[in-house]
């Protein structure tokens, strides 16, 4: 009994630990790039126009095509069930909708926790292994001004483009299939489409990819500063981040449309 | 040497525990300005874990270090930058940044920390990859060049800044004899000439004898003997005597499990 009750205090101090450190940590990201600059210490503008070539061209394709692709399904099942009430044309809103408030900026953080997110990690990782990060502390160079603050700004301004150009993918995807398919007259679609997605829609929408680009890199740099143990432990840290970057974008969402749907502006 | 002996590095006590091993164990000693001293101790017996400590690289678990009057473990975010701006460290492992070329990477503390202009820089890191006999490599990246290469490129790296105190970890492990000589020979006129500070990490007996001031050996953790050359040579202590000599026989036993 005594053991179980030292097993839940460790496991609590260490999650109480972890908690710690990561919001030291975004403390410092905010220190370098609001207080930094002022002391003489520029953000790595260079730095962050490469980070979003790296994240954000080369990410364009395949955020346009899983979100293409869910509003071409999205388009199919409720034409399903909209046909039953003779509705067919609803699905241009349904699918507007849904893809703006909500499929748009989830499907798009998730794809760049799993491709941006896992980059963060496993580089910041194996520097941490192969002790760069110590000689970067030791040639007096802060590690979270040189490595994560380029990356949280880029990711920070990138992956709200990425939702614009998702949220329109999906878009033509529902309109490919309610054209083509449902043979529902190309303006009126884009005209009931328009017609009930409100102001409201729109910035509830944008509003959470700059929460999920924090959650994305955050997390990502964290576990890769965690990362102890060689090759086999960036491959853990990896995994963790991914994973965890998920959970909490879904938390996320649920909490910002929590407020967004309690708190009516 | 034998003039006014002031003091560089103060370590004091210092305890650091791995989980439940312990690694270094009380070690104390003093650093004096513009000597060569050399950390001796076979495998695992806490040398590089010492250095890092000494730079500020990882936490110790009790003890304090000092430069100066100055305490890294105390100092604000501010002082601490201060202090380390003035030494280098060249890494066991090189710790080469390894999205940078050769160039950038010993460039680094220059952008980072001057405003000289980049042609300045490119010609300072040129000059010192030239120390290390490195030249027409500087566009290479890390992963294109051999272990002693990257070795080199970490110590070029490391006096790029013109230091007062540089840090060897291990620097002539695995380069041939004649580079090898030409590391030491470095590491001599850096310290004689510039009136540098360097505390050097390595097993390689024959550099130890070459550019010794001083010489601390540590066997698991523990400060065994302190002193000059000579201190050491004719130390009476039977594992520094089997350690210096290389011999099978003795009080250190490699399959000790303690
Ligand atoms: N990050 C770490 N976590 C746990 N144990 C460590 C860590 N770093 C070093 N150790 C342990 O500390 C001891 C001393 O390591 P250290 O690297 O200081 O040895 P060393 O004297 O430099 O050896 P070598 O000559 O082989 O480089 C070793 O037993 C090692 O297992
Ligand atoms: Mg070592």
């Amino acid at each position: 009994m005594l053991k179980l009750f030292e097993i839940v205090g460790r496991r609590t101090i260490n999650w109480f630990q972890l908690s710690v450190d990561f919001i030291r940590l975004f403390i410092e990201t905010l220190y370098w790039i609001f207080v930094g600059p002022f002391k003489g210490k520029p953000i790595k503008s260079k730095a962050v126009f490469e980070q979003m070539v790296f994240m954000g061209s080369n990410s364009v394709i395949i955020v346009f095509f899983v979100i293409f692709f869910t509003g071409v399904v999205l388009a199919m099942q409720s034409a399903h069930q909209l046909s039953k009430m003779g509705g067919t044309i609803y699905v241009a809103s349904l699918v507007t909708i849904s893809i703006c408030r909500e499929l748009g900026p989830v499907l798009a953080a998730l794809v760049i926790a799993g491709r941006i997110g896992a980059a963060i990690t496993a580089e910041i990782g194996s520097m941490q292994v192969n002790e760069q990060l110590e000689a970067l502390d030791t040639m007096a160079i802060s590690p979270v001004r040189y490595l994560v603050v380029p990356k949280f700004i880029s990711l920070f301004f990138m992956l709200p483009c990425l939702t614009v150009i998702g949220d329109a993918a999906g878009i033509l995807g529902g309109y490919v299939i309610g054209v083509f398919t449902l043979d529902i007259n190309p303006a009126l679609y884009m005209q009931t489409a328009l017609k009930y997605l409100t102001l409201k829609d729109i910035y509830t929408g944008l509003s959470k990819p700059f929460v999920f680009a924090m959650i994305i890199t955050m997390v990502g740099a964290f576990m890769g500063i965690k990362t102890r143990g060689g090759a086999v432990g960036v491959g853990k840290a990896t995994t963790i981040s991914v994973v965890s970057s998920f959970i909490l974008i879904i938390v996320a969402d649920c909490i910002v449309t929590g407020v967004y749907y309690f708190i009516n502006f | 040497m034998n003039k006014e002996k002031k003091i560089a590095i103060s370590a004091k006590n210092i305890v650091k525990d791995f989980g439940s091993l312990r690694v270094l164990n009380d070690v104390t000693l003093d650093i004096y300005k513009g000597e060569i001293f050399v950390i001796l101790g076979g495998s695992g017996s806490g040398k590089s874990t010492l250095l890092r400590i000494m730079t500020g690289g990882i936490p110790l678990t009790s003890g304090k270090v000092f430069f100066g009057d100055a305490d890294l473990s105390t100092a604000s975010d501010d002082e601490k930058e201060k202090i380390k701006r003035r030494f280098g460290m060249s890494f066991q492992s090189s710790a080469l940044l390894d999205f940078l070329t050769v160039e950038e990477n010993v460039s680094l503390p220059l952008t980072e920390h001057t405003k000289l202009d980049s042609k300045v820089v490119s010609i300072i890191s040129r000059m010192k990859l030239n120390l290390v006999g490195l030249q027409g490599f500087e566009n290479y990246t890390p992963s294109q060049i051999s272990g002693g290469m990257k070795k080199r490129v970490g110590l070029a790296r490391a006096i790029a800044m013109d230091p007062e105190i540089v840090f060897y970890d291990e620097p002539t492990a695995g380069l041939d004899p004649v580079v090898c000589a030409v590391v030491d020979q470095l590491i001599l006129d850096l310290t004689k000439k510039l009136n540098l500070t360097s505390i050097v990490v390595t097993h390689n007996m024959e550099s130890v004898f070459r550019i010794a001031d001083r010489i601390a050996f540590l066997y698991k953790g523990k400060l065994l003997e302190l002193g000059d050359k000579n201190t050491i040579r004719n130390s009476s202590n039977p594992i520094v005597q089997q350690f210096i000599k290389g011999e099978i026989e003795g009080p250190i036993q490699i399959n000790d499990s303690d």
